[in-house]
């Protein structure tokens, strides 16, 4: 391929390439810019919000679990300040006391029990047997009976029965008797308490002790990275009065929140888990939702960049292609002023050399005509030799006018101009190269034809490239060249038609086009058939062809007349 | 000899031939005095303003295209020192519009060259007939 070419489509491709880079750069950058920030924005917000709602939620439910203790606690503390040892030492009225507080608040109560000072269970009211049991070495009793505090409510445990429980015992003192009420509350309903607190699938509560201990049950299996529970431990008594929240990532990479307060003056942490795609779901929703429009807006801008670049090279290719077209007829124009100023010299030159010639052949002519010569026996030759100098030296003028009728009209102004005559010249131009390629011109005009008013050398060069074109064509085999005139309504009609080889079908759509071309590389330039192609339409007329391969091709030149 | 040859001098036409072409002076000048006309020689512009200084020419041919003053410089001048003399214009440019440029500075015709001589002679004799 030839260099221009090659070096035209790495131009066109590198164009391509950059405008359409800029582009979609300009376009995208500040929508996934300003996407981004909204989306940043948009997260911290959301994060913000469901912090704040799991907060209020958490704090709801200890507050909820602490009301619960206190008012338990209040329960036994009434019974204890109320009754003596002796009437709750009686197992009778024990019962009495745990049936009403039963009716009262349902199954919270489990059983009831006096324990003297020494741990032995005095009097027990419930479904265990468990009368006279000795707590003496129970952690809970010892933990009851320290002056510290005159209650005392233990962590779960299985203790003597062997089911989870936990206790509040009251500690009082009458005279020199101390003795113990112990209440022993219902695990399966204080750990409603907790399950209760649910939300989505995977959002659960549980309480754990100061050790880490279960003092309810789990719903869902819990991280088995326990390091959040043990950081949330690791609070001093100011910490464990706030809400903390983390969110933590466990060893297969999914994260979770952890809500964590403390309850029981900082003995119980109440902690509430939610899976961190649950939790934010919405949000993840909301991004993959932006996500995807941006994606669409992208795929959408790229697309319309993509046509927009396709359409603007092919602009700008056509324009170039335009421009350069323009330049190659401004050097043909200029080479038809050069060879017309060439033409012009010439025939200046040589009308001098031929006067003197034709003039000399007149004097010989002249002395021939003295009586010493008549009787010379080859006067009739020379008189037919004088008379074939003055023959050619006429011809050498006609030919030499030629060449200065075409000087004279290589301007590009527009004239009134007799097509027939304009051709007429150019055969003559044409006609010794015709002679040699075996090509005969023959034009049948039209006569009295009106003029047309276009640039002189300009419709020149649209003939005398037809006419070259077809002896182009015709240069081995020879053939006719056949040029008519005609008027068609408004309009002056040329028709350049060949006897040559013919335009296969196949590129006879593009031979109008630039740089096609189909003669040998170094012959043609290509831009020869669009120039006419050019030139006729700025005269507002047409150029038509047709072809038959073996037949021959026809030009057909359409020329508005003047409006006026 | 022929009949126009034998003309006394008198009768004979006084033609002022000017043109840079040495071989065409010579030759039309030949040719012409073989038909009455005297014809002077000029090879340029000063050449023939300097015949016409010293004899009276009835008519003058000027080549219009010329090294040294073009001959429609001449012409102008001529014109200004005898406008009754009749100036045929020759030219070899062939441009018309040259030679156009010469009647309209007083030139009686003009003739491309290369012109017969009966067309020049013709032209000649018209000329005279004009201005008497």
């Amino acid at each position: 391929m030839d260099n221009s070419i090659v070096e035209e489509i790495d131009h066109r491709a590198a164009l391509k390439k950059n405008v359409l880079l800029w582009s979609v750069c300009i376009a995208i950058t500040p929508m996934i810019l300003v996407s981004c920030i909204i989306l940043y924005q948009f997260r911290i917000s959301y994060h913000q919000r469901v912090n704040a709602h799991l907060e209020e939620l958490v704090a709801k439910h200890r507050q909820d679990i602490d009301t619960f203790l206190k008012e338990r606690l209040g329960n036994i503390q009434v019974l204890a300040g109320n009754f003596s040892f002796e009437n709750m030492s009686n197992e009778r009225f024990l019962q009495e006391r745990l049936n009403i507080l039963q009716q009262n608040y349902g199954p919270v109560f489990v059983d009831l029990g006096v324990i003297n000072f020494e741990g032995f269970q005095v009097a027990y009211a419930g479904p265990y047997k468990l009368k006279h049991a000795s707590y003496s070495d129970a952690d809970w009793f010892k933990k009851a009976m320290a002056n510290n505090s005159e209650y005392y409510k233990s962590d779960v445990f299985l203790g003597l029965r062997g089911v989870p429980h936990f206790i509040i015992a009251v500690r009082r003192t009458s005279g020199d008797k101390t003795w113990i009420v112990r209440a022993t509350i219902d695990f399966v309903y204080f750990n409603s308490l907790v399950e209760k607190i649910r939300i989505g699938e995977t959002g659960f509560a549980f309480i754990l002790n100061n050790e880490g201990k279960f003092q309810t049950h789990a719903v869902h299996d819990v991280a088995p990275d326990k390091s959040p529970y043990r950081d949330f431990l690791k609070y001093n008594n100011a910490e464990k009065k706030e809400i903390h929240i983390v969110e933590h990532a466990d060893a297969s990479g999914s994260t979770s929140l952890y809500v964590a307060s403390f309850l029981k003056h900082g003995d119980w942490m109440l902690v509430y888990q939610q899976k961190s795609s649950e939790a934010f779901a919405d949000y993840r929703r909301a991004v993959s939702i932006a996500i995807v429009i941006v994606i669409l807006g992208c795929v959408l801008i790229l697309s319309t960049a993509i046509i927009l670049t396709n359409k603007l090279v092919r602009l700008l290719t056509k324009i170039d292609r335009e421009k350069e077209m323009m330049n190659e007829q401004i050097v043909e124009t200029g080479k038809l002023a050069s060879i017309g100023e060439l033409a012009a010299g010439i025939a200046h030159e040589i009308n001098n050399p031929v006067a003197i010639m034709v003039g000399e052949a007149g004097w010989i002519e002249d002395l021939l005509e003295e009586e010493e010569f008549q009787a010379s026996e080859n006067m009739n030759e020379f008189k037919r030799a004088l008379k074939q100098i003055h023959i050619q030296g006429k011809r050498c003028k006609e030919i030499t006018h030629k060449l200065l009728s075409f000087a004279r009209k290589t301007g590009s102004r527009p004239q009134d101009i007799n097509v027939n005559e304009l051709i007429e010249e150019l055969v003559d131009l044409s006609a010794q190269r015709a002679k040699f390629s075996n090509v005969t011109i023959v034009t049948d005009f039209k006569e009295d034809m009106p003029s047309i008013c276009v640039s002189q050398s300009e419709l020149q060069q649209v003939f005398l490239n037809l006419i070259n074109n077809a002896l182009d064509a015709m240069e081995k085999d020879g053939g006719d060249i056949r040029i008519s005139t005609r008027t068609d309504g408004n309009r002056v009609v040329v028709v350049v038609a060949d006897t040559g080889p013919g335009i296969p079908s196949a590129v006879l759509n593009r031979i109008f086009d630039p740089f096609f071309t189909t003669k040998p590389v170094g012959k043609g330039t290509g831009l020869g058939l669009s120039i006419c192609y050019g030139i006729i339409k700025k005269m507002r007329g047409e150029i038509e062809v047709q072809s038959t391969v073996g037949v021959g091709t026809t030009f057909l030149v359409k020329i508005p007349l003047p409006e006026d | 000899m022929t009949e126009k040859e034998n003309l006394t001098p008198s009768t004979r036409i006084k033609l002022l031939l000017v043109d840079d072409e040495e071989g065409f002076v010579n030759v039309i000048a030949n040719r012409m005095s073989k038909r009455g006309i005297d014809a002077t020689k000029a090879l340029s512009g000063s050449d023939a303003l300097k015949a016409i200084r010293k004899q009276d020419f009835d008519l003058a041919v000027v080549d219009l295209k010329m090294q040294e003053m073009d001959g429609i410089e001449l012409l102008r001048i001529l014109k200004k020192m005898i406008p009754e003399m009749p100036v045929i214009v020759l030219t070899g440019h062939g441009s018309e519009r040259a030679a156009e440029d010469g009647m309209e500075y007083g030139a009686y015709d003009y003739l491309t060259k290369p012109c017969e001589m009966d067309e020049l002679m013709e032209k000649i004799h018209e000329a005279l007939a004009r201005g008497r």
